[in-house]
């Protein structure tokens, strides 16, 4: 079975995100970049299938600049087998990103293809679904529990007020929520044997897919700040500010 | 003509506060668009459903009929409405972004290869949208081009329709398309059981976090407050990373967005993915032993104390509250 992941570079989610003062974007002076941590989900998602069923291919995509390999070598490093740069100067809009994999799933033909549920960075939530209906595929979004029997993928997702079964036949696009694993770290074997293993680079016009941008980022402002209020002593005191001043009980 | 088409979307047979509050932007996109604001019902119950939402001052409910759209599974779902949004000659498919209106309104939009915009706040004048970006760490200001276009509200930016004297028509349509290339199936749901407010719905949301330190705790400590103040709970990742609680209870950049009128943290650092989801709340308590954490820089009211022993006390302080 040959399983496609997908690769995105994101700022560490431990990083304080600042705007800059022209709106223009975010400062990255002072950014650590790492694979979206939805995305290490999807790949270690992926590195298990392929060795439950005791064989495969796991490969990495990524649609991004140059320096998105330094992410596709750490997923090379976890385990996935080669790695594909599409090489996209500017950033392109969601519809075009799904367009691109799209082709790239038309090329590498696999049998599934689970992407991260969102980047946390623009937090859109839309790849995944976008390349599913491209190719006519099922998809299960939000994933927590993935089962692959022959061909019949059983996926539990997690939906609102509770937790829903689908399943379909493959191929199929997935994408990976929280609790579906704990991804593991790149082992120091892991990391040398990373550095021989395949990293295609091709440029995103070589594809031929439509890029043309429909979504436009104006501009970026930083949010309001919210006051910090007073300490109080005493669950009393709070409990009392609570009815008398805040009046909310 | 800038008509906007809402997705309504129902839940155990009703429709759940996100779909109306997808109903209220609906209706205030349609004004400034200067179109009609249009409601789509299709699943189980559609019938019933369309006449309720009629009346909460839509231009025309649709319902759709197919046997393919009983249960909601996106692969059927977005043929139907990309079906109903060229039927109808819709400017804008709308709805909130709950976990169904994420799984499905992409689909969608690609297959009317329209743009999106996810979890947006607000409508400018000028046609271009603010949404949040990095836990909302930024605000962006976007622009969709070409149409139709696809949005999804976040649900705590947007008033919820309320009910008018008229009532609404309503249309059936049977959508035409291709059942036959349909290959998704709903084995079952698994709904998370509870007396309690939705989180989505409460005005009083009671979060517990890793301080908590287990299942047992959030239900002998955490519970009877929460059940005292008749709140929602609520949860930080951590919690239910360490299965403390359900999934569905994450509260957060990647959980529920919520904003009640007030929001207990206890045990809960402030982390920004967790602010993310609850930082537009009215009056905002936090409970902490650590008085440096984070979660107090946007406390109205701070506790500095054992959470173990902070939380009874609170209970008992509102149940003489109650009584008094
Ligand atoms: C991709 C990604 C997505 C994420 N999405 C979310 C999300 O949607 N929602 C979310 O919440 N988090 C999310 N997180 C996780 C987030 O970064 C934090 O790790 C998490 O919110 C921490 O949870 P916590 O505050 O319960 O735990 P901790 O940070 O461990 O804090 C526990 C707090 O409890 C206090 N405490 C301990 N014992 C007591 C006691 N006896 N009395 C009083 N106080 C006590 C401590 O002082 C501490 O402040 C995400 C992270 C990533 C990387």
């Amino acid at each position: 079975m040959k399983v496609l992941v997908t690769v995105k570079r994101v700022p560490d989610p431990a990083t304080t995100i600042r705007v800059l003062p022209d709106g223009s974007g975010i400062a990255t002076d002072n950014v650590k970049w790492v694979i979206n941590p939805f995305d290490e989900i999807a790949l270690e998602e992926a590195l298990r299938i392929k060795e439950k069923l005791g064989g495969g291919e796991v490969v990495l995509v990524a649609v991004g600049e140059p320096s998105w390999q330094e992410q596709l070598r750490t997923g090379l490093a976890m385990g996935a087998d080669r790695a594909i740069l599409i090489r996209a100067a500017a950033a392109l809009d969601t519809l075009a990103i799904a367009r691109v994999l799209a082709k790239v799933v038309n090329d590498e033909k696999p049998d599934l293809v689970i992407t991260g549920k969102q980047a946390i960075d623009d937090d859109s939530n839309q790849v995944g679904q976008m390349l599913a209906e491209m190719l006519g595929w099922p998809q299960a979004t939000f994933a927590s529990k993935v089962e692959i029997s022959g061909t019949e993928c059983t996926v539990v997702r997690e939906a609102d007020g509770g937790l829903e079964t689908v399943a379909f036949p493959l191929p199929a696009v997935i994408t990976a929520d929280l609790r579906l694993n704990e991804p593991r770290y790149a082992s120091l074997p892991g990391i040398m044997k990373a550095r021989k293993k395949e990293l295609k680079e091709i440029a995103v016009e070589s594809l031929g897919a439509d890029l043309a941008p429909k979504v436009k980022l104006r501009t970026l402002t930083p949010p309001a700040k919210r006051q910090a209020g007073r300490k109080v002593a005493s669950v009393e005191e709070l409990v009392g500010l609570l009815h008398s001043e805040a009046k909310v009980i | 003509m800038g008509d906007v088409l809402v997705f309504a979307e129902h839940q155990e047979g009703h429709f759940p506060k996100t779909t109306l509050v997808a109903v209220g932007a609906g209706l205030e996109l349609a004004r400034k668009q200067g179109g009609a604001c249009v409601g789509v019902v299709a699943g189980a119950r559609a019938d019933e459903l369309a006449g309720e939402l009629a009346a909460y001052g839509l231009g025309k409910v649709v319902v759709l009929d197919h046997p393919a759209l009983t249960g909601r599974l996106a692969d059927a779902y977005a043929q139907a409405l990309a079906w109903t949004v060229s039927r109808l000659g819709a400017e804008t498919l709308l709805a909130t972004a709950t976990a169904a209106g994420k799984d499905l309104m992409p689909r969608v939009a690609a297959r009317m290869g329209a743009p999106m915009a996810a979890d947006v706040i607000a409508f400018n004048d000028d046609a271009s949208v603010v949404r949040p970006m990095y836990a909302g760490s930024a605000l962006a200001t976007v622009e969709l081009q070409g149409k139709p276009r696809v949005i999804t509200v976040r649900a705590t930016a947007f008033e919820a329709a309320k009910p008018v004297a008229s009532a609404a028509p309503v249309e059936k349509l049977t959508p035409e398309f291709d059942a036959a290339a349909l290959k998704m199936r709903l084995v079952g749901f698994n709904a998370t059981k509870s007396d309690r407010p939705q989180l989505t719905e409460a005005s009083i949301v009671v979060s517990g976090g890793r301080g908590l330190k287990s299942a047992e705790n959030f239900k002998e400590v955490l519970e009877p407050l929460v059940d005292e103040l008749g709140a929602a709970m609520g949860a930080s990742r951590a919690a239910v990373d360490a299965g403390f609680v359900p999934n569905d209870l994450q509260v957060g950049q990647t959980g529920k967005v919520v904003a009640p009128a007030l929001y207990v943290a206890v045990g809960i650092s402030g982390a920004i993915q967790h602010l993310a989801g609850m930082k537009d709340s009215k009056v905002i308590v936090a409970v902490n032993k650590d008085e440096e954490a984070p979660i107090f820089s946007v406390a109205d009211y701070g506790l500095v104390a054992d959470l173990f022993k902070a939380v009874p006390e609170m209970t008992t302080e509102v149940k003489k509250l109650k009584h008094a």
